[in-house]
């Protein structure tokens, strides 16, 4: 990236810092995590890694007594790997939601969580990827999915693998792009804040990734369209990726399987356990790396609006389904309906209902418990209880019963339900993935800034001035005091909202609309 | 697709040397890196669009030539046009089947299968009247298979003479044809396999013994042993005579006791049906129905 030494040893004329913000105090925040080793650093990173081992020891087993340690047989061919594969893939979602659709809405109040997000996104969507390995029965045979004389075109897993590579090398993309006029930021913050030999690998790194940016307007101008562009596109990438993820399983007869609603279902449920999984890690950040100053309450009831929108839909979706099949008096759907209802999955279908589809819609319709510490309880829950939902959606139909006749309705004869035994070595593979996601965005933040810096710079300044009288400034600042633009921008709104579009015609993302437009969606 | 021919074309006249005057200035100069990258792009998505779509056609075609007879079901004898010597099938007489599941002892006696790998199931039915029988289901071979285009690597094939088989050293283990089949005829090696001595044939999809961990596998109508005029384990080992193994070219079956009938005429006035012909499978297992009528016991 910077052939020309020269850009080392001068410092970037970059775009002078706007007026209000500090962006190099507001770097000093953000790079915390990578300068600081807090005393519970260490203890975390070894139990998660420990964690992780005796995933790969699990692994092990499974590799050398056969798929059927994880508890499949013959009646259960697909479970709890196929269930992790839709929900670790589908929570990488809620990073591009909240950083992709707020950016292209022009919600100013998303900046300092686009990061935290993003990262998200960036570490849960590989370790969704890598289910495919324990799921598959011969996982050494696993490099025939990426040798095109092999590739049989109209299978809709060689298409997933597609969709979710290409979504994967755009999350990598949508992570680095606002990254970029970080890093040279950050180096000189380095240079001037920290010595040691960790600072000058970072400062090598940053110089390697983001040597090149000046910070002139024509790389603003290149840069902001690209940001823009790949929020456009990660949109309908996602949305691909969750569709032809349901297309494998309803490109079957199955009922259960064989339904129309499953794209769409798919999309929905991966857009509402990501923003849920988004606050968790919001939550985390906020607590771990003291950016309280930064990421206020407000955020989270903001994020929660978000989340009951999908969770909402979500519940709708459900309810329709069931509706219809449980309507059609068909022995199949009729008696696969009733298995989940009533039957012999009514635990974990009825915990769904309450933990993620009515409790959210009411802890954000109760003013009371519409809190930061309401919609973290509730996108916990949504998160285990989504990961529950696809339990739900994946092993009910794959151990129906197919061959019984129709005089035996819900089959009692030939028509016995197959069950699916969760056996340690699953089980310890699924904690070890779900321990990798924290362990990942720790390790992640040991060498990026936490907070989008410029862009929380640029926002406060675009939004700033006609504002700053209007708001009672809030510069609660916990560690370092808030540069007074930016507390005032995050200071207004009912819901943590802060307007933009002060500057007629001008936005962060390069995205042009009317100012007053804008205004009256933020209030 | 405008794009490769242009491409193509840049490239044909700077190999050849220029036959009049200058080189045109904005020649392979205006070939920056964006513009070879969109036609890169271009192309790439032209070829793979064209071939996905041959794949389509040809597809279609030769579905088209492989399912002869199932715009006339019940007369199978109208396979010409095929160049298969044969085309499989089996018939199964539900009237004289009493259940005692021999065919699926021999099954997993010959291919050396864990007890719930039942290539051929025989699975208990009950009538409207409350009377319990017996219908054997091996793998239907059907004429449009749906466990062929899901696999993602291709293992699932089809022969010319009608049999779906699966390639053990293709198959990757993601299950998604278990998925597909509708007659819940596939079966997973989820450990190890049964230990098997040394076969007369090597491992290979018409004969797939031992097993292979890890891979799908399925009721072959022991497709090695066909040549050689023998008829598959689960045919010879009925003792009642209820599965034949059909040749729908020569219009012939035959079952283990050694009867021999016209397929044609023996499916048209024995009313023979098709197992879940509503998806669209076009099974070629014929059932004979009935619930024991033939059988000596009263049932």
């Amino acid at each position: 990236m910077s052939t020309n030494s020269e850009v080392d040893q001068v410092v970037p004329a970059s775009a002078p810092a706007p007026a209000g913000v500090d962006e190099h105090e507001l770097m000093g925040v953000a790079m915390r995590p990578v300068v600081q080793t807090p005393r519970w650093w260490w203890p975390s990173v070894g139990v998660l890694s420990a964690i992780v081992v005796v995933g790969l020891v699990a692994w092990a087993v499974q590799l050398a007594d056969g798929v059927g340690a994880a508890g499949y047989n013959n009646q259960a061919f697909w479970a709890i790997y196929e269930a992790n594969l839709v929900a670790f893939i589908g929570v990488s979602y809620g990073g591009a939601v909240v950083s992709a659709i707020l950016r292209l809405t022009n919600a100013a109040w998303r900046a300092p969580l686009t990061r935290i997000a993003e990262a998200t996104a960036l570490v849960t969507l590989p370790v969704g990827m890598l289910f495919i390995i324990p799921h598959l029965g011969s996982p050494q045979k696993v490099w025939e999915l990426v040798w095109p004389p092999y590739w049989n075109l109209s299978s809709p897993i060689l298409w997933d693998f597609f969709a979710v590579s290409t979504y994967l090398l755009a999350t990598l993309v949508f992570f680095y792009l606002p990254l970029i006029p970080d890093l040279p930021l950050a180096r000189r913050w380095l240079s001037t804040e920290a010595t040691g030999r960790r600072a000058d690998a970072c400062r090598w790194l940053y110089r390697v990734l983001g040597g090149g940016w000046q910070g002139t307007p024509r790389q603003k101008k290149v840069l902001h369209l690209s940001i823009g562009l790949v929020a456009i596109m990660i949109i309908p990438l996602a949305v691909s990726v969750h569709s032809v993820l349901s297309f494998a399983f309803s490109s079957s007869s199955r009922a259960g399987y064989l339904e129309t609603i499953f794209p769409v279902y798919f999309v929905v449920a991966a857009l509402y356990s990501g923003v849920a999984l988004v606050v968790l890690m919001v939550a985390a950040g906020r607590r771990l790396f003291h950016l309280e100053a930064y990421i206020h309450p407000r955020h989270f009831v903001r994020l929660g609006f978000l989340l009951v929108a999908f969770g909402a839909a979500y519940l709708y979706l459900s309810f329709t389904e069931y509706l219809i099949d449980g309507y059609s008096g068909t022995t199949d759907n009729a008696s696969w309906v009733r298995q989940i209802l009533v039957g012999r999955y009514w635990a974990p279908f009825w915990f769904y209902v309450v933990a993620a589809g009515v409790l959210p819609l009411l802890v954000m319709a109760i003013k009371r418990t519409r809190t930061k510490g309401g919609v973290i309880t509730v996108s916990a829950l949504v998160v285990v209880a989504m990961w529950v939902k696809r339990l739900v959606i994946v092993i009910p139909p794959a151990t129906e019963p197919l061959l019984s006749s129709p005089a035996t309705p819900g089959g009692n004869l030939a028509g016995t339900w197959g069950t699916y035994h969760f056996t340690w070595v699953a089980i310890s593979i699924t904690v070890a993935a779900t321990a990798a996601i924290p362990l990942l965005l720790l390790v992640l933040f040991r060498f990026v800034p936490i907070l989008p810096v410029t862009e929380m710079a640029e926002l406060a300044t675009e939004t700033a001035p006609a504002e700053a009288v209007a708001a009672p400034a809030v510069t609660s600042a916990v560690l370092s005091p808030a540069p007074p633009g930016w507390g005032a921008a995050t200071s207004l709104g009912r819901y943590g909202v802060a307007p933009v579009g002060t500057l007629p015609g001008t936005s962060s993302n390069g995205l042009s609309g009317p100012a007053s437009e804008q205004r009256k969606w933020d209030r | 697709m405008d794009e490769t021919t242009t491409s193509t074309g840049a490239g044909a006249s700077c190999c050849t040397p220029a036959p009049t005057g200058p080189v045109p200035v904005e020649g392979p100069s205006r070939i920056d890196r964006r513009r070879f990258l969109s036609r890169t792009v271009v192309s790439l998505f032209g070829l793979a669009a064209t071939g996905a779509f041959a794949e389509v056609l040809d597809e279609q075609h030769s579905s088209a030539t492989t399912l002869p007879e199932h715009a006339k079901a019940a007369a199978p004898a109208a396979t010409a046009g095929t160049e298969a010597k044969h085309q499989w099938c089996m018939v199964i007489d539900l009237r004289v089947c009493n259940g005692c599941k021999e065919c699926t002892a021999a099954c997993q006696k010959a291919h050396y299968l864990h007890e719930d790998q039942t290539w051929i199931d025989v699975v208990t039915m009950r009538t409207a009247a409350g009377e319990d029988y017996y219908m054997p289901r091996p793998c239907m071979m059907c004429e449009d298979p749906p466990c062929v285009p899901v696999c993602p690597v291709g293992a699932n094939f089809r022969t010319a003479e009608g049999l779906t088989l699966v390639d053990q050293s293709r198959c990757v283990g993601t299950r998604i044809c278990m998925n597909s089949c509708p007659y819940q005829a596939r079966y997973f090696n989820f450990s190890d396999p049964v230990p098997a001595p040394r076969q007369p044939f090597p491992q290979e999809p018409t004969w797939p013994v031992p097993q292979a961990k890890g891979t799908v596998g399925k009721c072959v109508y022991c497709a090695a042993m066909l040549p050689s005029g023998k008829v598959p384990e689960c045919v010879s080992n009925c003792p009642m005579g209820v599965i034949y193994l059909g040749d729908l070219v020569s219009d012939v079956a035959v079952n283990g006791m050694g009867q021999v009938i016209k397929l044609s005429q023996f499916l048209s006035e024995n009313d023979a049906v098709k197992f879940k012909e509503s998806y669209g499978t076009h099974p070629r297992v014929y059932y004979i129905p009935g619930h024991g009528q033939n059988l000596d016991t009263d049932q």
